[in-house]
């Protein structure tokens, strides 16, 4: 039997249908998951995929954090459940406390839609084992608020703590400190990016195939637990 | 429904004297404050096409018996059968002066505009194209127009989750005042789940879906949409210009995300017999348009419709245009279930009146009747004028003004061409437009097989079969200019050959028409020869116009645009992953240059960029030519045998070669035909031209595919190297090429 694996869909939610697509892609099974509901149907794992939940009229993710699918999120979560965050799902997790740091707007304050290269720091996560560490992907980037930013110590701490998952090559898109893409929890079950691997399974689709080893890592760490 | 007998503010609402005197006949009475706000809007140019409905007559007659169309030219746009049960709806409007007076929510709500309309028909909105047209790129306006434009077009889509996957910029002179924003969209849908805007079923209900409805956007389609800019701050009369600011509606993406999906699942499950989108004109043009259409009456108790300010007067409720709004006909047994649906949505839904058979449109508001008409008096019997029409007093000199070798200076050698060409790149009407396109999430989705910068979007739309469709958006106001008839062709002509070049079949036409104002003769003209020229060329083509949009009033003071038709051409591929790239990817491979060349510079970019000159005429059209180029591409993309294709239009074979060089990252070593002189060669913009990329093993047999078909063919070189290599003439490394193509608008525009 498959992994199931949710992908949350709250009203503004973009990328939930792709997020879908790149789990069963990978050989998982996508259940649907809604912001208005508890219950998380017995799922292995989570996606909180891209979009504007809510509009993102407030700060982004600051109202998805409330809702109720986020309270069995978070829970399942500090509970060792992985769970990844894709752009504005990288949001929300960094509103729920999930994960440290904020995203803020891009350096230039326009939106910015690239294919972007990225060099993958950590491969020990939940969702980064199947990469070489300090493998090079290209994936796409599409977002307006995608400045990372944390505080000095935060940022010596994710550093020190391999915590840092993936960096921007290249040039910086949009000034995120210390270039970084993507960051983990200390057990490194719970990850956000703001670059979107879903859209980067099928070469018909995307500029390439690899962000299907995000999907990949997970359903193997799934079967390994 | 007595009012004091003063003189009623028809003039101020943008009516002409014998149109009120016309209302009066309708009602044998003088009409309510309110019913003549709603005739001022319904009757205005924007809504009631009144200039425009005796020449698009033309266009509707494009489509014969037996064209895949599901519904056509009249509906909210035109619905195109592509096979295995699935169709796709698709249409292209203007939102001009909306977007001169506050950039960034006119053009948001140009978007959010066409989105609705392809809802209404049942579809799912699934892509979006805009082509933009500006002032001179380094103008003072240009700075303020263009980002809040490319913003709008941005924050709208990107939060609708809509991949933008092409269109145009565009910049000249004659847009200064008044630069066009128009918005195409692209839906697909099961044919069984088209929907009618149609209002039947005496007792049904009429619901108000989304947003509440506020002050803004009252009288956008009658005084701002049709009628002249007067200046830059605006002034008295019938002119409009930033004084008109209340005029703009505000766009809120996030509501119409939650109102498609909330509407796709009320169509999902049969809900509703009838749905119409709320745009120009608001509840006053969808109330009457579906009960026209039904052919029925409604009752509607106007306190009911939630208001943004509780101090609105009727007639400001009926006319307002704020956005996100939709109206749906639903049976009683259904409207407990619709309100569910909405509710899951958090979409606010209403009752606001009841479907009648009375054939009388009737508004109450607190009880009190403030409109009683005949709905078709107000959506279908408008004032229909045949207005004068005269070939401009200077169109004889245009022509005349030829871009002879005498007239205009050419570069001869070869340093003097590669001076040209890299100054040609690196104009504003050449240069990379990826600090615009750059802004728009071309992925979301996951269907998006081809965007900008290619010829054409290519949108998959079933996964398993890999079924799609490409979608081009073309227009030259230039060629226009100097002719319109022959303009109008070769915008169609370039539309479709983007559209081949990708290996898809052309199959349906939309268009829009912007002009400058109609009780011009000269601009009527203008429009006239447009339109004739777009219905000849698509009956050539055999392909149906489905649907479109006129836009006209473009104009500063007695100053019009550039006449421009907008042309969107879709086609259809069996199987999305044969879709031909641009880019010239593969060392090695051999370019051949498809159709013929000739010494064509009326109008071309060479003539602005280098001459600011305008004269001549545009190059000649060959629809046969294109015809068949089309068909071979086709072939050769189904067959395997094209590695890559790139359509030549502005600029010419030079523009065409960097732009496949840079796009594939692979330079190109070219000689260039014995009996051309090199300027033609490289510079000239005849019509009906594709350069090629195949695999040596493919040459012959494709090179056989051209004379058999009898399109010309040349050998122009190979793919390789890091160069673009033009023997004995020039030789830029692809990293100069790429700095003079990408610098231009970033250091423009920040």
């Amino acid at each position: 039997m498959p992994s199931r694996v949710g992908v949350v869909t709250f009203p503004g939610s973009l990328d939930d249908v792709d997020a879908q697509r790149a789990v069963a892609t990978a050989g998982g099974e996508p259940v649907p998951l809604w912001h208005g509901d508890a219950d998380l149907r017995g799922v292995d794992a989570v996606v909180l995929p891209g979009g504007f939940s809510y509009g993102d009229y407030l700060r982004c993710g600051a109202i998805a954090r409330f809702s109720p699918v986020m309270g069995a999120v978070s829970d399942a979560a500090r509970a060792g459940m992985p769970v990844l965050g894709i752009c504005n799902g990288f949001q929300i997790l960094c509103e729920s406390h999930l994960l440290p740091g904020a995203l803020t707007r891009n350096a230039g304050l326009h939106f910015v839609c690239r294919d972007q290269r990225l060099r993958i720091e950590n491969s020990g996560t939940a969702w980064t084992s199947a990469y070489a560490p300090g493998q090079q992907i290209v994936v796409p980037l599409k977002s307006g608020e995608g400045r990372y930013v944390a505080d000095a110590r935060t940022l010596r701490e994710l550093d020190d703590a391999g915590r840092v998952v993936a960096r921007y090559l290249d040039s910086n898109p949009n000034g995120s400190l210390g270039d970084i893409a993507g960051v983990s929890n200390a057990a490194g079950n719970v990850v956000g990016v703001m670059p979107h691997p879903e859209h980067a399974i099928d070469r018909l689709t995307g500029p390439s195939t690899d962000g299907l080893g995000f999907f990949a890592s997970l359903l193997a760490a799934v079967v390994a637990a | 429904m007595t009012e004091p007998l003063t003189d009623q503010p028809y003039s101020e609402l943008g009516l002409e004297e014998e149109e009120y005197l016309r209302i009066r006949a309708v009602l044998g009475r003088r009409p309510t404050a309110t019913e003549l706000a709603m005739y001022a809007v319904m009757w205005s140019e924007h809504c009631s096409y009144k200039s425009s409905r005796v020449h698009l007559r033309r266009l509707a007659a494009t489509a014969r018996p037996g064209a895949p169309l599901l519904a056509g030219m009249g509906d909210n746009a035109g619905v195109v059968d592509v096979g295995g049960g699935l169709a796709v709806t698709f249409k292209v409007e203007s939102h001009n002066h909306p977007s001169f007076v506050e950039p960034y929510q006119g053009a948001a709500t140009g978007v959010g505009g066409i989105v609705r309309d392809i809802l209404a028909m049942g579809a799912r909105p699934v892509a979006v194209m805009d082509s933009l047209r500006f002032g001179p790129a380094d103008a003072p306006d240009t700075a303020r127009v263009l980002p809040g434009v490319v913003g709008g077009v941005a924050g709208y889509g990107n939060c609708l989750g809509l991949p933008n996957i092409g269109g145009e910029v565009g910049f000249d002179p004659s847009y200064a005042g008044n630069p066009l924003v128009n918005a195409l969209c692209l839906g697909v849908l099961r044919h069984e789940q088209l929907q009618r805007a149609a209002a039947t079923g005496e007792g049904n209900a009429v619901v108000l879906l989304g947003a509440k409805t506020g002050r803004d956007g009252i009288g956008g389609v009658s005084v701002l949409a049709s009628a002249t800019f007067v200046g830059e701050e605006g002034g008295a009369g019938r002119g409009v210009g930033r004084a008109q600011l209340p005029s703009v509606q505000v766009g809120d993406p996030f509501t119409e995300k939650v109102l498609v999906e909330c509407c796709l699942e009320l169509f999902a499950g049969d809900l509703v017999v009838g749905v119409q989108d709320l745009g120009g004109a608001g509840l006053t043009c969808a109330l009457s348009e579906t009960s026209a259409a039904g052919g029925v009456g409604m009752r509607v108790a106007l306190e009911r419709v939630p208001l943004r300010e509780a101090s609105m007067a009727p007639h400001e409720v009926l006319v307002s245009e704020s956005q996100e709004r939709m109206l749906a006909v639903v049976r009683p047994a259904a409207v407990a279930e619709v309100l569910d649906v909405c509710s899951r949505w958090g979409v606010p839904a209403t009752v606001v009146g009841e479907v009648t058979a009375t054939e009388r449109l009737i508004v109450t508001w607190h009880g009190k009747t403030v409109c009683d008409v005949p709905p078709a008096s107000l959506a279908d019997e408008g004032p229909v004028y045949e207005r004068p029409l005269s070939r401009p007093a200077d169109q004889d000199l245009l022509v005349a003004d030829e871009p002879t070798a005498r007239r205009l200076p050419r570069p001869r050698t070869g340093a003097e061409l590669q001076a040209t060409l890299l100054r040609m790149l690196a104009s504003p009407e050449l240069c990379a437009r990826s600090w615009v396109t750059d802004q728009y999430d071309r992925y979301v989705r996951g269907n998006t097989a081809l965007a900008q910068p290619e010829d054409a979007g290519v949108v998959r739309l079933d996964e398993d079969s890999g079924l799609g469709v490409a979608l081009a958006l073309d227009g030259n106001g230039r060629f226009a200019r100097l002719d319109p008839y022959a303009g109008t062709q070769l915008a169609l002509a370039e539309a479709w050959r983007n559209v081949a070049v990708t290996g898809a079949r052309p199959l349906a036409v939309t268009d829009c028409l912007n002009f400058g104002s109609p009780e011009d003769p000269a601009v009527m003209w203008q429009f006239a020869e447009a339109v004739r020229g777009l219905a000849d060329g698509c009956a050539a083509l055999e392909v149906p116009v489905t649907g479109g949009n006129v836009s006209f009033y473009n104009s500063t003071g007695a100053t019009a645009i550039n006449p421009t038709p907008v042309v969107g051409v879709l086609g259809v591929l069996d199987d999305v992953t044969r879709r031909t790239p641009m880019g010239f990817a593969t060392e090695g491979e051999t370019l051949l240059l498809l159709g013929a060349t000739g010494e064509e510079f009326g109008g071309s970019a060479w003539a602005h960029v280098e001459h600011g000159h305008l004269g001549g005429r545009p190059p000649r059209v060959d629809l046969a030519a294109e015809r068949l180029l089309a068909q071979l591409l086709f072939v050769g993309s189904r067959d395997g045998l094209l590695s890559a294709a790139h359509d030549l239009s502005e600029g010419g074979l030079a523009q065409a070669l960097v732009e496949s060089c840079l796009r594939g990252g692979r330079g190109a070593r070219v000689v260039l035909p014995a009996e051309l002189d090199p300027f033609v060669a490289l510079f000239a913009e005849s019509a009906a031209r594709v350069v090629v990329a195949v695999a040596p093993a493919a040459e012959p047999r494709f090179i056989g595919l051209c004379v058999a078909r009898g399109v010309p063919v040349t050998r122009l070189g190979v793919v390789g190297g890091d160069a673009l290599d033009v023997e004995g003439i020039l030789r830029v490394p692809l990293t100069e090429l790429r700095a003079a193509y990408e610098g231009t608008l970033p250091g423009l525009f920040g």
